[in-house]
């Protein structure tokens, strides 16, 4: 697991990479000029009629679709519920992350692989088997509610179905980092008396900070978008359970076209600063990695 | 004599590791939590769908809406992955090879589709090609239908998949350089040649590693694809969709009869992606290069 290439897209750049100025390769105007042109077909086009849709609604009719009291309590359920799983996610993805590059155990490799399983398994199959975990007669279910512990179709269901979706992000930004982190360091504080506790908390968790946020802004934003797991789970009770994404389902049903645009623009506007804060963030990990090599 | 004090030695472990207990006890609660969150989802998929027995299990697969949205998953995933294929390895070339203005932007642009709700992504085709949307009177002029039909779910699945293949070979090829490239050039290669005989065996493995991504995730779909699908039995619905649909009909063992198709469909994903990792970095030790492995990408933003 190599780690730059992966948190570093664009700005990592190779000493080796000369092209461009002489541009000896063939190709340069036909793959740009092609990428350009299906870039613009599927992303652009589509992405411009949604942000020019919501200017056929006046300001106050704007505000009015976004900020119903039905559509607040969608974003706090929604940005709740993602902000609960993803600090969830922080914990325990560092943990799973820390035992994948540190210790050695039986049925690592396997771990390891199954990790990813919530990027290969459909939403809606982890939907479905999560609720049937979960409800009064599932296998889990059945030990919980005579505790009087309700998990599905409540908001907790909610937060449980965005931990399987989020749980990979902070392993897979962590986990090169830290295969890639210097033991000398931890040697030196060791040398000067540190416990390893505190090993842990001054030299290893700040070299890891900038990847640990990354991998926990990842799974907020993936978490805020997420549908196919959660309408399953939710129970979907309008103020209670019901999630930003199925409030745009439920007025595409009713033919609410500019009321389903505007929301949608929100959340767009929303993934958007998310994806320059994860930008942010990943340049910060390669200043820091570059700085201490 | 040199016994005693050796035996001393070995009994303290090395400064950057923990205590024995500390380490069993992490390890353990690591595997509880991934039996908790991942095994026993994956368990009650297949438990599940066996419930009333093989025959049922297999009674619910050989239904013709079964079949029908088994087709039409096939077919999404068979147009949509070779389209962003050819994209991925163009766009991989021009930025990974070539140095040009506004190049980080146009990453950012390229990983866009990441972080838009699938089912935003899924809407803003309706936009374009609903009935009232920007093309909606040509089309029905035409008698063309997008939304509610087949090309729908293809172009929501493009959209949801888009940036898969790019964003595998981006890194892999800016790694790599273009020395080689130049030197197949300069001894008179063309481009094509260069292409297939230098490029192409250089990123085969991220290559595998992409698409495989890229399908699972085009047969997966849900939130995207409901938005365009109409949800027309037999005609307009996918795998996951047919699950959806069973599921609220409370035909549980069918719902899940199909949904272990999709569960297989993520195993077999994850064992090909496991062995292309393997096959990679054991040929890269080999040749004692820096590994090709494409490291697993946390894909950042939004879901099915």
């Amino acid at each position: 697991m190599s780690a730059a290439p992966s948190l570093a897209p664009s700005g990592a750049a190779s000493p080796r990479r000369t092209g461009g100025r002489k541009r000896v390769l063939p190709g340069f105007n036909l793959t740009l000029g092609y990428t350009l042109f299906y870039l613009g077909l599927i992303v652009l086009v589509p992405l411009s009629a949604l942000v020019l849709r919501s200017f056929s609604l006046t300001g106050e009719q704007f505000i009015a679709a976004v900020s119903s009291p039905r559509v607040l309590a969608s974003y706090r359920l929604t940005f709740g519920a993602s902000a609960i799983a993803a600090t969830v996610n922080l914990f325990f993805g560092l943990l799973l992350a820390w035992v994948l590059v540190r210790y050695e155990f039986p049925g690592k490799k396997i771990v390891d692989a199954l990790v990813d399983l919530p990027f290969a398994l459909p939403t809606a199959v982890a939907g479905i088997s999560l609720t049937a975990l979960l409800a009064g007669n599932g296998w889990v279910g059945q030990y919980l509610e005579p505790m009087g512990i309700k998990l599905a179709f409540t908001p907790a269901g909610i937060v449980i179905a965005l931990i399987f979706i989020g749980l990979p992000f902070v392993v897979r930004t962590v986990q090169p980092v830290l295969e890639d982190t210097e033991k000398e360091l931890e040697e030196a504080a060791t040398c000067l008396g540190a416990t390893r506790f505190q090993t842990f908390t001054k030299v290893i968790l700040p070299s890891i900070a900038p990847a640990l946020l990354t991998g926990f802004a990842m799974a907020f934003a993936r978490a805020i978008g997420e549908y196919g797991s959660v309408i399953f789970i939710a129970g979907n009770m309008p103020m209670i359970s019901e999630i930003t994404p199925l409030i745009i389902i439920g007025k595409l049903e009713q033919y609410d076209y500019a009321g389903a645009t505007a929301v949608a623009v929100v959340m767009l506007v929303i993934s958007f600063i998310l994806l320059l804060v994860i930008n942010g963030l990943q340049a910060w990990q390669r200043r820091r990695t570059g700085m201490s090599q | 004599m040199s016994g005693a004090p050796q035996r001393l030695v070995p009994a303290r472990r090395p400064v950057t590791t923990e205590s024995p207990w500390v380490r069993r006890t992490l390890i353990g609660i690591s595997l509880v939590f991934l039996f908790l969150f991942l095994l026993l989802p994956l368990a009650a998929v297949f438990t599940e769908a066996l419930r009333k027995g093989l025959d049922a299990y297999l009674d619910a697969l050989k239904e013709p809406d079964a079949w029908a949205a088994i087709r039409l998953t096939l077919i999404t995933a068979a147009i949509a992955v070779p389209l962003n294929l050819v994209f991925g390895v163009s766009a991989a070339w021009c930025i990974a090879k070539f140095e040009f203005k506004g190049k980080s932007f146009l990453t950012t642009l390229i990983d866009l589709p990441f972080s838009v709700s699938p089912v935003v992504a899924g809407l803003m085709y309706v936009l374009v090609f609903g009935s009232n949307g920007w093309f909606g009177q040509w089309l029905s002029d035409h008698d063309i239908k997008i939304i509610f039909a087949v090309p729908g779910i293809v172009l929501a699945t493009v959209f949801v998949t888009f940036p898969f293949i790019a964003r595998e070979l981006i890194p892999l090829m800016q790694a790599q350089g273009t020395d080689e490239e130049q030197a197949a050039i300069v001894l008179g290669a063309s481009g094509w040649q260069t292409f297939w005989y230098v490029t192409l065996p250089n990123i085969k493995w991220g290559l595998v590693y992409g698409v495989i991504l890229c399908n699972a995730r085009a047969m997966g779909e849900f939130g995207a694809v409901s938005v365009v699908s109409g949800h027309i039995r037999g005609q307009t619905n996918t795998v996951p969709l047919h699950v959806e649909i069973l599921y609220n009909e409370y035909q549980s063992v069918a719902a899940f009869a199909a949904a272990s198709l999709l569960a297989l469909l993520a195993l077999v994903t994850l064992v090909i992606k496991t062995v292309v990792e393997w096959r990679s970095e054991r040929e890269h030790a080999a040749a004692d290069l820096p590994p090709e492995k494409p490291p697993a990408v946390p894909l950042p933003g939004a879901g099915a």
